[in-house]
């Protein structure tokens, strides 16, 4: 196992047209992780954070910069190979959790299994972690039955079905109670530690963002070298 | 799990399936039915031609297989094919259409009976006087008559004098001399009907006709019968082309515009489906595959409306249309309707594989 950063960016930078506008929302990212990291990204709305998650699990290209993802470069992959990064390095928790309204819990989770070519049953691991999730009775429901840290639980469920190198949490509190966010917060900061699972998120609570191993802070599509005063 | 998805995406919603489904449906139904009703009609044709008991047919100068066109025979003709080496019974009979498809013989009932063994009444009898008219059961039924209520055809009001059991020449007799006079054919015929003594003499006794009546089409009954087909009906086939043509037309466009609704409604799903590392093939499939299943589930309604069809035309009309089921057709319509529908989710799926993740994702 390669003992360098598993997330390596530098110099990213990304342009949005919109309209007749170019909108600069990347200006020139540099950030390393390393394996089995937690970090936390902080900043305002359009301070780039989504972007920088976008570019990493390869939905949308960089303008310019390098992005390696355990030494693969993300900008010189395919469009079938950022498919198969997505299936099998990287994957999402979203703030609106993202589930398929039309399938049960237990179906979405098994749709991720399915797209990244294991068919079979989830493994041992998996159980483990479903256990630590506390949904293994609410698999049968489909979303509009779950609550919503019910159903952000099983979106995190279905995220690292596929034992993903890294995982990527934009705003998973933003749609939960206090009681919801602590309990997903702390599953976060579980799999983190009992898997080594590594963990890019992105919040605007100070709370959620203490629990990563660092803090980064964003604004106007740059990383801060130190935090804005408050 | 793509059949799970598919399905459930069907049932998530069931107004949206149910609709296209009953849309597909009907251009299935509409060719199941035409070819059934052009088969149904030519087949009952065959059955009253058969029923007849006749071994040739003698036809005018320059008719059709299907069609008649009035009276060209000199009724003579009758007298003299009759004295023919080999020919035991001869007799003519006289056509004329009344409305639609159904067509009113004369006939001289009692030379018709010596070649067909007469007809098989289910009440009454044979004609009584100047005005009766004899019917079968479908046009009985179709009509809601019994023996002694009055019809009226060729604008004269007839007595029913018998009903009896479909399959024999028409649907509806009178006495050839009555026709004649009313449709201004006097000592003329449409069509002349020859038994003879064996079934070899048929070939030779044809061959000679043939010498004789140079012009006249003459065809052993068990060839005309098998003329009796939707080829040789004129326009039919072209018609049947061009419902199926009028069918994938709207097939395609139902499932079109159905998938392309589908796509716009399940626009984030698609976005979280590419989230997790479903590719664009992966997305053109899913969409591609629940328009072949709703192909699949309209075809199988539209056979079924097809029986219903049937029904309804069994019930209703009887004697101006015979409708019958033709499975040989199912694979054929199930392969328009699946075409169409393949084709109507083409421009659907491709729009949702071309689908930008993140702005999928970003849609409310």
């Amino acid at each position: 196992m390669s003992e360098g950063p598993i997330i390596e960016i530098s110099g990213l930078r990304k342009i949005y047209r919109v309209g007749r506008v170019d909108v600069e929302a990347l200006r020139g990212v540099d950030l390393d992780v390393a394996r089995g990291e937690f970090v936390s990204i902080v900043g305002p709305s359009g301070s780039g954070k989504s972007t920088l998650f976008h570019i990493v699990g390869g939905l949308t290209p960089a303008t310019s910069g390098i992005v390696r993802i355990s030494g693969q470069e993300v900008g010189a992959m395919s469009d079938a190979q950022r498919t198969r990064l997505r299936k099998t390095t990287v994957s999402f928790v979203f703030q609106k959790f993202n589930l398929l309204p039309n399938l049960t819990a237990g179906d979405n989770i098994a749709l991720a299994r399915f797209l990244a070519g294991k068919n079979h049953g989830a493994d041992p691991p998996f159980q483990d972690a479903l256990k630590l999730l506390g949904i293994e009775d609410r698999l049968r429901h489909k979303p509009s039955e779950l609550s919503g840290g019910e159903q952000q639980r099983v979106a995190i469920a279905r995220a690292i079905v596929n034992h993903p190198a890294i995982l990527l949490a934009d705003e998973p509190t933003g749609n939960l109670d206090s009681v919801n966010s602590r309990t997903v917060l702390e599953l976060l900061r579980d799999l983190n530690q009992r898997l080594g699972q590594t963990i890019l998120m992105i919040t605007h609570n100070p709370e959620a963002a203490a629990y990563g191993h660092r803090l980064v802070h964003m604004q106007d599509g740059r990383i801060l070298a130190t935090p804005p005063p408050t | 799990m793509t059949f799970k998805l598919i399905l459930e995406n069907m049932r998530h919603r069931p107004l949206r399936t149910l609709l296209s489904v009953l849309l597909i449906a009907i251009p299935v139904t509409l060719i199941l039915t035409l070819v059934g009703l052009s088969r149904g009609m030519l087949d009952e044709s065959k059955q009253r031609t058969n029923g007849v008991g006749a071994d040739i047919m003698v036809r005018p100068p320059g008719s059709s297989v299907i069609s008649f066109s009035g009276a060209p025979i000199p009724q003579g003709l009758v007298k003299k094919l009759r004295q023919e080496p080999h020919v035991v019974q001869a007799t003519g009979v006289i056509a004329q259409q009344v409305s639609g498809l159904t067509s009113v013989f004369g006939v001289d009932l009692d030379e018709f009976n010596r070649i067909s063994g007469g007809f098989d009444f289910i009440e009454g009898g044979p004609f009584r006087g100047p005005d009766d008219i004899l019917i079968d059961d479908f046009h009985a039924q179709q009509e809601k008559k019994h023996v002694g209520d009055t019809i009226t055809v060729l604008n004269h009001k007839w007595r029913i004098a018998g009903i009896f059991r479909s399959g024999k020449l028409a649907r509806m007799v009178l006495p050839i001399s009555i026709v004649q006079d009313l449709t201004g054919n006097t000592g003329r015929i449409s069509l002349i009907y020859l038994k003879v003594d064996r079934p070899a003499s048929i070939d030779p006794v044809i061959a000679s006709l043939k010498k004789q009546l140079v012009d006249y089409p003459i065809y052993s009954m068990r060839e005309y019968v098998s003329l009796l087909s939707v080829e040789n009906v004129p326009a039919l086939n072209s018609f049947i082309h061009v419902v199926i043509a009028i069918s994938i037309v709207i097939g395609f466009a139902v499932v079109c515009l159905s998938m392309y609704m589908a796509v716009l409604q399940r626009t984030r799903e698609i976005g979280i489906l590419k989230s997790l590392g479903a590719s664009r093939l992966y997305i053109l499939q899913l969409i591609v595959a629940e328009a072949f299943v709703m192909g699949l589930c309209g075809t199988l309604v539209g056979i079924l409306f097809s029986f219903g069809a049937r029904w309804l035309i069994l019930t209703l009309v009887p004697a101006s249309l015979q409708q019958a089921i033709v499975p040989d057709w199912w694979p054929r319509a199930a392969l328009i309707a699946l075409v169409a529908s393949l084709l109507g989710a083409l421009y659907p799926g491709f729009r949702a594989a071309r689908q930008d993740p993140i702005e999928a994702l970003a849609y409310e």
